[in-house]
């Protein structure tokens, strides 16, 4: 049988697995302080190169003072950034071989799409033929041709946010800082815009690092993903790895929808940890390790996707089986939500989703239904407290 | 919820715009007077604006002001736009608090105070007055009003639009000539065109600092009145309120229209995106 693997994989590309590999980018112990608050703590991190990187947090977790400092808008308390091998200490954001596009665009009020688009070039003295050349590439590049001659505040929304992308894409810059880049877009648009990202970053073979608080946007477009959190890494890794694997509850939580459940560890073996649950004593068996002793309590964490949920009764002495009674339902079209009450108390619930496959049920759950709820042994992950 | 004017409304729209304009309105008027006397009415004649024509002390005196009034005005644009600027953009500095209150004390200050003050330097430094202590003192206080103006354009500003330019390879200095200036613009003008109205009608501050050969239009107008005010005078200042009504409604249909392109730029470009 193969070694099973986690998610669909995208591409064959993951230099960060090979420890030889030099970084392209690289965060090393840096520190950001402003007054007393501390905005980036000690922070170390490796980017390579032809990679699309988010970095994923709330407001107020640095992740866009970390950008900052890459493009030189902010100087570290201490610390340093390498980008590929130079120290960028000292060296002002107009020497620095990255552009960055803006969350709020920032746009040349005053200048025309094509003069926008060619500011950069032209700081670089480029001759004149080779900037129109440029820019028509990138006005194609951006499905822009036909606005070439507006101002800014000629176009919609969405028009605006390609043309910051084309202004920051023109000089080729080594990366590529997009910061919250697609905020201000309507839901369509930014999920086809996220499409356009990625297609770019492959076409152009340009590193990317992008700053989101928006989780899908940062799953969708992302080779790998810092969660931050508090100035800090809370978790580095590929989407599916933070979404099926994470190493904490605070990623576990922060990333999609997620049971937590406290349970006590009643027995491990090297692969198979056995846990009951602290509030309604259901057994619980696990295909994983864990550092936690005996007796002690930790999270179980199970994605509501990963319950099944069936009518009918539990079965004495059956493991992983949760007998509940459904307290609420949430049809969303794609998926219903069921909220299964395992315990006295009406908060005492686990939640388990379903993908409506067909049109018509025969017998569907309805509320105040008996559920039994069952996962597999490797559905789950536990998590320390 | 609308409703039309009450009786109360029309009362005092009328009383409000009578106590502003009635007096302007009788000056208009008396300066088509054909008789010599002011306030007597002997019919309609434009004799006074010819006569004007050949008044050479008066021409003189406009020729004067408008010197001063154009080269303090632009000085104390380019001061009070780098006085707007360090304010809003220099963040925290030691003194920040004390150079911002010392920068609009002159807006309070009574205008004798200032006059005399300059005036007490002038002696001070031994300098022969005339045109150039007018036009520096001039430009000291519209150097606050331009300071007001352009920071006011100032704050509403994007500051990542300047970070971008720098992102994109432009150094501080050009950053600020080839984006800040063109976006700051309308405040840095009108900031100059108040400048320029100030220094324009300042009597009190003009007649402290002023010497002989620089006597200026409100200065002289001023002087003539204390020998009885003449119709030539009332011409004078018909042809002032004429060019200054101009002014602010060229300016206002300027701006209006500018409003009302930007409007329907916007409509049709959320209308095909």
């Amino acid at each position: 049988m193969a070694k099973k693997s986690i998610g669909p994989v995208r591409r064959e590309f993951s230099p960060w697995e090979n420890t030889d590999h030099p970084p392209f980018i690289e965060f090393r112990n840096v520190t950001k302080k402003f007054g007393d608050f501390v905005a980036v703590k000690n922070l170390s991190l490796k980017i390579y190169e032809k990679e699309f990187f988010a970095l994923l947090g709330g407001s107020g977790c640095g992740k866009t003072t970390l950008m900052r400092m890459l493009a030189g808008f902010e100087t570290p308390t201490s610390g340093q950034i390498f980008l590929d091998g130079q120290d960028l200490a000292g060296i002002p954001p107009y020497r620095r071989p990255s552009n960055m596009m803006f969350q709020s665009y920032a746009l040349f009020p005053h200048m025309n799409v094509e003069k926008n688009i060619a500011f950069g070039l032209k700081q670089d003295k480029m001759p004149a033929a080779e900037i129109e050349a440029r820019v028509a590439e990138m006005l194609r590049l951006t499905k822009l041709e036909q606005f070439a001659k507006r101002k800014p505040h000629q176009l919609s929304g969405g028009q605006r946010q390609r043309v910051a992308l084309a202004r920051s894409l023109a000089k080729r810059p080594k990366v590529l800082l997009l910061d919250e880049p697609l905020g201000a877009l309507d839901r369509k648009l930014r999920e086809e815009t996220q499409f356009e990202l990625m297609g770019l970053q492959e076409d152009l073979k340009m590193t990317f690092l992008i700053v989101t608080h928006d989780q899908e946007e940062a799953m969708t477009v992302a080779d790998r993903i810092a969660v931050m959190d508090k100035g800090e890494l809370v978790q580095v890794a590929t989407p599916s790895e933070i979404y099926e694997a994470p190493n904490s509850k605070f990623v576990a939580d922060f990333i999609g929808d997620i049971n937590l459940i406290e349970a006590k560890v009643t027995e491990k073996t090297e692969a198979v940890t056995k846990l009951v649950s602290v509030v309604d004593g259901f057994a619980i068996e696990c295909d994983q390790e864990t550092e936690a002793n005996v007796g002690d309590t930790v999270w179980y964490a199970i994605r509501p996707e990963k319950v099944r949920i069936a009518h009918g009764q539990t079965e004495p002495g059956v493991v992983n089986q949760i007998g509940g009674i459904v307290w609420d339902i949430a049809y969303l079209g794609d998926v219903s939500i069921i909220h299964a009450k395992v315990g006295e108390d009406e908060h005492d619930t686990i939640r388990a989703t379903f993908t409506n496959v067909s049109r018509m049920v025969e017998n569907p759950i309805k509320w105040d239904d008996n559920v039994v709820l069952t996962f597999d042994r490797d559905a789950g992950v536990i998590l320390a407290r | 919820m609308t409703r039309g004017p009450t009786w109360f409304n029309i009362t005092s729209l009328v009383v409000g715009f009578s106590f502003l304009y009635l007096p302007i309105v009788l000056l208009v008027i008396y300066s088509f007077n054909e008789s010599r006397l002011v306030t007597v009415w002997g019919g309609f004649s434009t004799k006074w604006y010819v006569s004007l024509l050949q008044n050479d002390q008066l021409l003189d005196a406009a020729w004067v002001t408008l010197r001063v009034a154009f080269t303090s005005a632009t000085i104390a644009t380019v001061l009070g736009t780098l006085a707007a600027l360090v304010l809003v953009r220099s963040g925290r500095f030691i003194g920040r608090s004390l150079f911002s209150g010392m920068i609009f004390a002159p807006l309070v200050m009574p205008e004798v105070i200032l006059g005399l003050s300059l005036l007490l330097l002038f002696v001070a430094m031994d300098t022969a007055r005339g045109f150039w202590t007018v036009m520096l003192a001039h430009t000291t206080f519209a150097m606050c009003y331009v300071a007001v103006v352009v920071q006011s354009r100032l704050v509403g500003f994007d500051k990542s639009v300047e970070e971008a330019a720098e992102d994109l390879g432009c150094p501080p200095v050009k950053t600020f000539f080839l984006v800040t200036l063109p976006i700051i613009l309308p405040g840095v003008i009108a900031g100059w065109m108040l400048a320029f109205t100030l220094s324009l009608d300042d009597l009190v501050i003009a007649s402290f600092t002023t010497g002989p050969g620089a006597t200026t239009l409100p200065m002289k107008i001023y002087s003539q009145v204390r020998l009885g005010v003449t119709p030539e005078i009332n011409a004078v200042c018909t042809i002032l309120v004429a060019l200054v009504t101009l002014g602010v409604i060229a300016a206002s249909i300027a701006t209006k229209r500018q409003q009302v392109q930007r409007e329907r730029d916007e409509r049709a470009a959320f209308g095909d995106g």
